[in-house]
């Protein structure tokens, strides 16, 4: 482990360095803050953006990645029971992937008003996808031979189903959450962008209006320790739960 | 002569070729019969339809016509009736080996204090104990087989379908399982069908050995193996049986190579 994070460490460091000292020649800190001021920012503004703006945005997040873990799971199940179901949904899903989210989000401003809802919407679009296609894939992986294995051995259907489908997409399941999770904060930050009254996309762009870079750049990196930690969440679960590929 | 727990009689399959939509014969108002703790081998060359007869046997395929006995019932259907072992160990690799082995008793609906009871003297008498947690591929290649044939013989049946179970090991590794599962047999008083395209393989382990040449198959060419138990290595040497090695031989050729 401590092998692995020297490298990124380093080369992060040098890039913080590197933009430090440019931010501090430039020196238009309204445009471009240098990482020190953000943290310096990050600490006066403490109180609006952990109480306030903080937990508005981990609810979106959490709700919208609950519900898209859901309907994804619900979905994949559904289209891999039915082949019917899946040649009706499987083109429509992928599809619905070539709508511009960003561009449709105002229209969920105009349905759900400012509240959560609105951002939740947004934030479920973009993330029951990965885990949506993702899961499917995974229950199709099945292997065809272990299927009649278990038959010979006299299997129902719903013995095959939960002892050799579900653990065969259980590391589908989790690649697709993991891309998922980090969709997840920016999509909340997008349908804050467009109708909010709290939340840390929005703090960020109202700050924008107000030429206070180091204010722009403060919860952005609130959002991404956001979605770091809600990945290295997902990684150990997976790593609890798919023991058996830790001893390879 | 012992009761009968296996009969064709007078089946015929044809395999369904998807891509050039036409049907294959391989057997064609096939009969034979398969005595009580008997092994049977069966050779052929791959592709010779041995494996089909598996899928028959075990109710994976159901013949176009005749019927297939087990233990002198016909059954609607013969899934759960026999013991199979595939070519490959097809172990589940997220199941520990003693979640592997008790698969079949899993799913009869064993609880899992029964399941832990029968499975953990099995798993010591079958050499795995202190794997039992481990993962399928922290083992050798032989010990997986021995998983393999330990998650068939907890199926219960009384028949044991084994298609090339040992085609996959090296030689050494091949000998001492042959002679392992020679001992198993005699232990779990059970019948073998055993498939494999080692001539010398066949003569070694079977009473009676069944030759997968022509295609379709109307009846196969049997022969007896002319050797008490139990048998050794050397036994091999013996003229009759030398002898025999090259008909078996001449067959598979002739019949495989035109």
């Amino acid at each position: 482990m401590s092998r692995t994070i020297w490298p990124p460490a380093f080369l992060l460091a040098a890039f913080l360095l590197g933009w430090e000292a440019m931010a501090r020649s430039v020196n238009k800190m309204f445009i471009l803050p240098s990482p020190t001021s953000i943290i310096r920012k990050l600490w006066e503004l403490k109180n609006p953006l952990f109480l306030e703006h903080l937990p508005a945005t981990l609810a979106i997040v959490v709700i919208g990645l609950l519900i898209s873990i859901i309907v994804g799971i619900g979905t994949a199940v559904w289209m891999s029971l039915s082949p019917s179901v899946e040649k009706a949904l499987y083109p429509l899903i992928i599809s619905s992937q070539m709508i511009p989210i960003i561009a449709l989000a105002p229209i969920f401003v105009l349905w759900f008003g400012y509240t959560i809802w609105s951002k939740v919407v947004v934030t479920v679009l973009i993330t029951f996808f990965p885990i949506t296609v993702n899961t499917f894939d995974g229950l199709k992986s099945g292997s065809r031979e272990l299927n009649e294995l278990m038959l010979t051995m006299g299997a129902r259907k719903q013995d095959i189903f939960f002892k050799l489908l579900v653990p065969s997409a259980l590391p589908h399941f989790f690649s697709g959450l993991k891309v998922a999770v980090t969709l997840s904060v920016i999509g909340a930050a997008i349908g804050e962008w467009l109708g909010a009254q709290a939340g840390l996309g929005y703090f960020s762009r109202r700050m924008m209006t107000q030429f206070d870079g180091a204010a722009v750049f403060a919860p952005i990196v609130l959002l991404s320790t956001i979605g770091i930690l809600l990945f290295l969440i997902v990684k150990w679960l997976e790593n609890r739960m798919l023991k058996w590929r830790k001893h390879k | 002569m012992s009761k009968q727990v296996l009969a064709f009689q007078d089946v015929s399959f044809s395999y369904q070729d998807q891509q050039q939509n036409r049907s294959i014969p391989v057997l064609h108002s096939f009969s034979t019969q398969v005595y009580d703790r008997e092994f049977i081998t069966i050779i052929g060359a791959s592709g010779s339809g041995k494996s089909t007869l598996f899928r028959l046997i075990a109710g994976l395929e159901e013949p176009d016509s005749g019927s297939i006995l087990i233990n002198g019932k016909k059954y609607k259907s013969r899934l759960g009736q026999t013991g199979y072992m595939p070519q490959k160990d097809l172990l589940m690799p997220w199941r520990t080996i003693e979640e592997n082995a008790a698969l079949p008793l899993e799913l009869r609906g064993w609880r899992k204090k029964d399941i832990e009871e029968k499975v953990r003297p099995l798993l010591e008498e079958f050499g795995l104990s202190g794997v039992e947690d481990h993962f399928p591929h922290e083992l050798s290649g032989g010990m997986r087989q021995r998983v393999s044939f330990l998650r068939t013989v907890l199926s219960g049946s009384n028949i044991l379908l084994l298609d090339e179970p040992f085609s996959a090991l090296d030689a050494i590794t091949k000998l001492s399982m042959q002679e392992w599962l020679l001992d198993q047999w005699d232990k779990r008083k059970a019948t073998i069908i055993f498939i494999t395209h080692d001539v010398q393989e066949a003569l070694l382990l079977s009473d009676r050995i069944l030759i997968f040449a022509e295609k379709p198959v109307c009846s196969l060419q049997e022969v007896a193996v002319p050797l008490a138990r139990p048998r050794r290595l050397k036994d091999l040497d013996d003229p009759a049986v030398l002898e025999l090695k090259d008909h078996l031989l001449a067959q598979l050729r002739g019949k495989v190579g035109t």
